[in-house]
């Protein structure tokens, strides 16, 4: 069993960098955009809004494996054609920006209305009233359910394996292909995806624990 | 944009999407009662037992919270009768597999649950003379159940989406289905924008529905 593990390593490494390399795109990808249509959701007009919510709502409502295939053999036939990794890390974004949309405005909303009031008093602009009041406290409550997304993101990323990308996920099941023992390479990949998790759960309860403090204080 | 069109082959074939969506409400609704199992039993041995079986318990949740579905679902379909000398079918394989990974998620909600019991009522059901195990059926479970109703149908919508997933080792649910249609028709477009609103209407209806009930059961945490 170990000896099967230590063999498949190295073909796995290529496989291993490119589930970083997406999950890394899908969540800066979601994180831009995310920020952008959830703050427009929780300050903008209702007719900006109405669609912000309608796009948060479908996107988490429908399967990712759904989204990726719809994506990938969907938009070809509208003349818009995607090479399988394109249409994989898109396909994720949409999904993820959903849930970053949703985690910032709960973000936001629990923000008490009264510092938006007060900040208006002391006469900020608006892009102020955000940077120096809202998105500092805001920032505490976006972090933890923020941190599971991006977990969530690297997880979801194995499901590129399914249109072809040769991530992690599709690393195993080639080395399965050739030892036909698939029981060490599943609980090895199983190991190195926890592997990556834990290391951002860690590093994630530091960040929080940095912004609690500078807030506080 | 010069795509026609063209849904009279796909409604022949469509009840492939019915027949599978029948299929994903019931493996999600399977899978949801043995995950409520695992869960229960799993959170009051949890809440009740010695650090060792706590370990044990937090090393299964953090096992399957932290890796990918799919992976689960090979692991389940091909590795372990690989090893384990037997085979299932993969429909049977499938339900496992989301019951396993509902398992995890629902110990940390009956987990919840459980902590929600004001140990006021638990005293008052030792005072009555219950012994632990009638004290845990007749006062902790059921009011430690109804805190955790709204986690249940997010629990069961989510499930039913996960259900996807099952196309991957050809159980016939509603995404194996258009699938089928999509390989042998080619009308790819008809059948994503089918396929879409299915899934979107269903986790409305299941989640209105089930709104309704908690409406009813629900104990809402004060906090």
């Amino acid at each position: 069993m170990i000896a099967a593990m230590v063999y498949a390593l190295p073909f796995l490494w290529q496989g291993f960098v490119l589930t970083l390399a997406v999950s890394g795109l899908v969540v800066a990808g979601s994180l831009v955009i995310g920020l952008l249509l959830g703050t427009a959701l929780a300050f903008g007009p209702r007719w900006l809004g109405l669609p912000i919510r309608v796009f948060a709502d479908t996107a988490r409502a429908i399967p990712l494996i759904v989204l990726i295939f719809t994506v990938y053999y969907g938009l070809p036939a509208l003349g818009l054609s995607l090479s399988p990794f394109w249409a994989a890390v898109a396909a994720l974004t949409l999904f993820k920006t959903g849930h970053v949309i949703e985690i910032v405005r709960g973000a936001i909303g629990s923000i008490h209305p009264g510092q938006m009031e007060a900040a208006k008093t002391i006469g900020l602009t608006f892009a102020n009233r955000l940077r120096y009041v809202i998105f500092p406290q805001a920032v505490r409550r976006f972090l933890p359910p923020w941190i599971n997304a991006v977990t969530d993101s690297v997880k979801g990323s194995a499901l590129v394996s399914l249109v072809g990308v040769v991530d992690l996920m599709m690393a195993i099941q080639q080395v399965i292909g050739r030892t036909f023992e698939p029981m060490p390479l599943y609980i090895l990949g199983a190991a190195i995806y926890i592997a990556v998790n834990a290391t951002l759960s860690i590093a994630s309860r530091r960040l929080e624990a940095r912004f609690a403090a500078t807030v506080a204080a | 944009m010069d795509y026609h069109f063209n849904f009279t082959i796909v409604w022949r074939h469509a009840w492939r999407l019915w027949w599978g969506l029948g299929l994903s409400l019931q493996i999600a609704l399977a899978s949801l009662g043995i995950g409520m199992l695992i869960g229960v039993v799993l959170a009051v041995a949890y809440t009740d037992g010695r650090r060792i079986t706590r370990m044990a318990i937090a090393g299964y949740v953090e096992f399957i919270r932290n890796t990918p579905l799919l992976l689960l679902v090979y692991l389940v379909f091909y590795g372990i009768p690989s090893v384990g000398g037997f085979a299932y079918d993969a429909t049977t394989s499938f339900i496992g597999t989301l019951a396993l990974y509902a398992g995890a998620q629902l110990v940390e909600v009956f987990r919840a649950g459980l902590d929600a019991v004001p140990p006021g009522v638990v005293d008052a059901g030792r005072a009555i003379g219950l012994t632990p195990m009638r004290n845990l059926i007749h006062v902790r479970l059921p009011t430690a159940f109804r805190v955790s109703l709204p986690a249940l149908s997010n629990a069961y919508v989510s499930l039913f989406k996960d259900t996807a997933l099952g196309s991957v080792i050809a159980v016939p649910e509603l995404t194996h289905g258009a699938q089928w249609i999509n390989f042998n028709t080619f009308r790819i477009l008809e059948i994503y924008a089918l396929l879409t609103p299915i899934y979107l209407v269903t986790g409305w209806i299941i989640l209105a529905a089930l709104r309704l009930v908690e409406r009813r059961y629900a104990i809402v945490r004060p906090n």
